[in-house]
């Protein structure tokens, strides 16, 4: 059945996340305002930049609609949308959601210009196939918490992860047309 | 199809989309940009308005200006080169700045070519007019596209004008037959394989903003609902009487420029946008947008 996957469009590459969805035959919305995460089963916070997104969260009362969601819903996010999620983030403007004991370094690899495509190795993947990870001004996860499974690695960094409810990449599956990684969000997380 | 190099160019403009990218001229600009949410500055010696009113041969900002706002801010930094100088966009690679926007509102330096972009490890920024120069910069490599608008001006009679021109030309291509398509390209100057881009998917191979001439929330919102995936405002905030609550204010109506209540509430508290140009007003040979091809 089609499963209702919010994505949070406030700005940034929610459109590539759309398509993601789409590709999988599930329900994208996209969400601006708190009332319209009601309809949603999932949620998703794409790419873009952590400081406009925390902004408009603050300025659109969306931080505690988004923390209530978390207590019953899984959240997927993706680079800004790590940064987002993680519990330990130095330099925002204000503090991060903190729903996934991680501590995030902002643009850890550099600026554009040490932007790359590296492969990323998935271990629920039992074809063991490289998933191309696009990492543009990417953040890098420096410290895991306990309750946090890690699931996707480039070289010695650890790239994907996930505990309970949320789930994290620090690089852009919806840049790709490789669907796994919102496959593995929406098939194995939440009800 | 696309190269590595391309896609991550690409990546970065995709990240930016629905967001605001603001001129600013110092490192407390930039620290306001940034805390009204901006998604990237751009780093300039004098704002566009500026540049229009003092004449002169306008070239790329000073580096250890560009540096200094780069140590500001931890969005992505912008800087301009002129169009075909590609020793300046050497100088702003080499600088680490994030996007390059090769662009007619400084001096141009080259009258015939444009810069070479497929060179460059930085994603470049181009402006058009029309559906054809939009190409014709994405031939060359621009990994995203802006109207020129008329930049400095406060007007946003231009912008509208490309970007219409734009989309126009994109619904005529969806309408065209596959016969018709090889005269249509070389009718805008374009080549076959981008309209045909175009044809089958219905939108151009990279993202295409806005820019010259947004100065208020509701224009930002115009542009948006005319097709811009983001707005670039230059002079329109730090020309302003208010520019932490502009700038604000336009983030907030870049989101929701579908929403006219709250671009509305984003408007209700401003004080005076920056006083702005008539088109008539400006004289043929002033005119930014009429630089470049």
């Amino acid at each position: 059945m089609a499963k209702r996957v919010g994505i949070l469009a406030l700005q940034g590459d929610f459109t590539k996340h759309v398509q993601s969805v789409a590709r999988l035959n599930h329900q994208p919305v996209l969400i601006r305002k708190p009332e319209e995460l009601k309809q949603c089963d999932y949620l998703i916070l794409p790419g873009g930049e952590s400081t406009t997104f925390l902004h408009l969260i603050e300025q659109l009362d969306l931080r505690q609609p988004i923390i209530e969601f978390s207590r019953e819903k899984p959240i997927m996010g993706t680079c800004a949308g790590l940064i987002t999620l993680s519990k330990d983030v130095a330099g925002l403007p204000h503090p991060s959601l903190g729903l996934i004991d991680l501590h995030t370094v902002r643009n850890a690899y550099g600026r554009q210009i040490d932007s790359f495509v590296g492969d990323v190795r998935l271990s629920f993947d039992e074809r063991r196939n490289i998933f191309e990870g696009i990492f543009i001004r990417a953040p890098r996860i420096k410290r895991i918490g306990q309750d946090v499974e890690q699931i996707g690695f480039h070289n010695d960094d650890v790239v994907l992860a996930h505990n309970q409810t949320i789930l994290v990449a620090s690089f852009h599956p919806e840049l790709t047309d490789d669907t796994r990684i919102h496959r593995y969000f929406l098939d194995t997380m939440g009800k | 199809m696309i190269d590595k190099q391309f896609k991550l160019k690409i990546g970065l403009a995709e990240m930016l989309k629905g967001g605001v990218i603001m001129d600013v001229t110092s490192p407390d600009q930039a620290k306001i940009a940034e805390d009204a949410g901006a998604v990237a500055v751009m780093a300039l010696e004098r704002i566009p308005a500026d540049i229009r009113a003092d004449g002169g041969v306008a070239r790329m900002s000073n580096p250890k200006m560009i540096k200094e706002i780069q140590e500001a801010v931890s969005i992505p930094v912008m800087a301009k080169c002129r169009i075909g100088h590609f020793a300046e966009a050497q100088v702003l690679e080499s600088l680490g700045v994030d996007f390059i926007d090769e662009s007619e509102v400084l001096t141009p330096a080259d009258e015939t070519n444009h810069i070479w972009k497929h060179d460059f490890k930085v994603p470049f920024v181009c402006g058009c007019r029309d559906l054809g120069e939009a190409l014709r910069r994405i031939s060359e490599g621009a990994a995203m596209i802006r109207t020129k608008g008329e930049a400095g001006s406060g007007n946003i009679v231009e912008a509208v004008r490309h970007m219409r021109t734009v989309q126009r030309a994109i619904n005529r291509i969806k309408n065209l037959r596959m016969d018709e398509l090889v005269h249509y390209a070389k009718s805008i100057g374009s080549s076959l394989e981008l309209v045909r881009f175009i044809k089958e998917n219905g939108k151009l191979p990279v993202p295409n903003f806005s820019a010259g001439g947004i100065a208020t929330p509701a224009d930002a919102a115009l542009m948006m609902q005319l097709g811009a995936e983001t707005n670039f405002v230059g002079s329109g905030i730090f020309k302003s009487s208010d520019p932490a609550e502009r700038a604000k204010a336009i983030v907030l109506a870049t989101t929701h420029f579908d929403d006219p209540e709250i671009v509305a509430r984003a408007s209700a508290g401003l004080k005076d946008a920056m006083p702005g140009l008539e088109m008539a007003s400006i004289p043929e040979e002033e005119m930014l947008h009429k630089r470049g091809w």
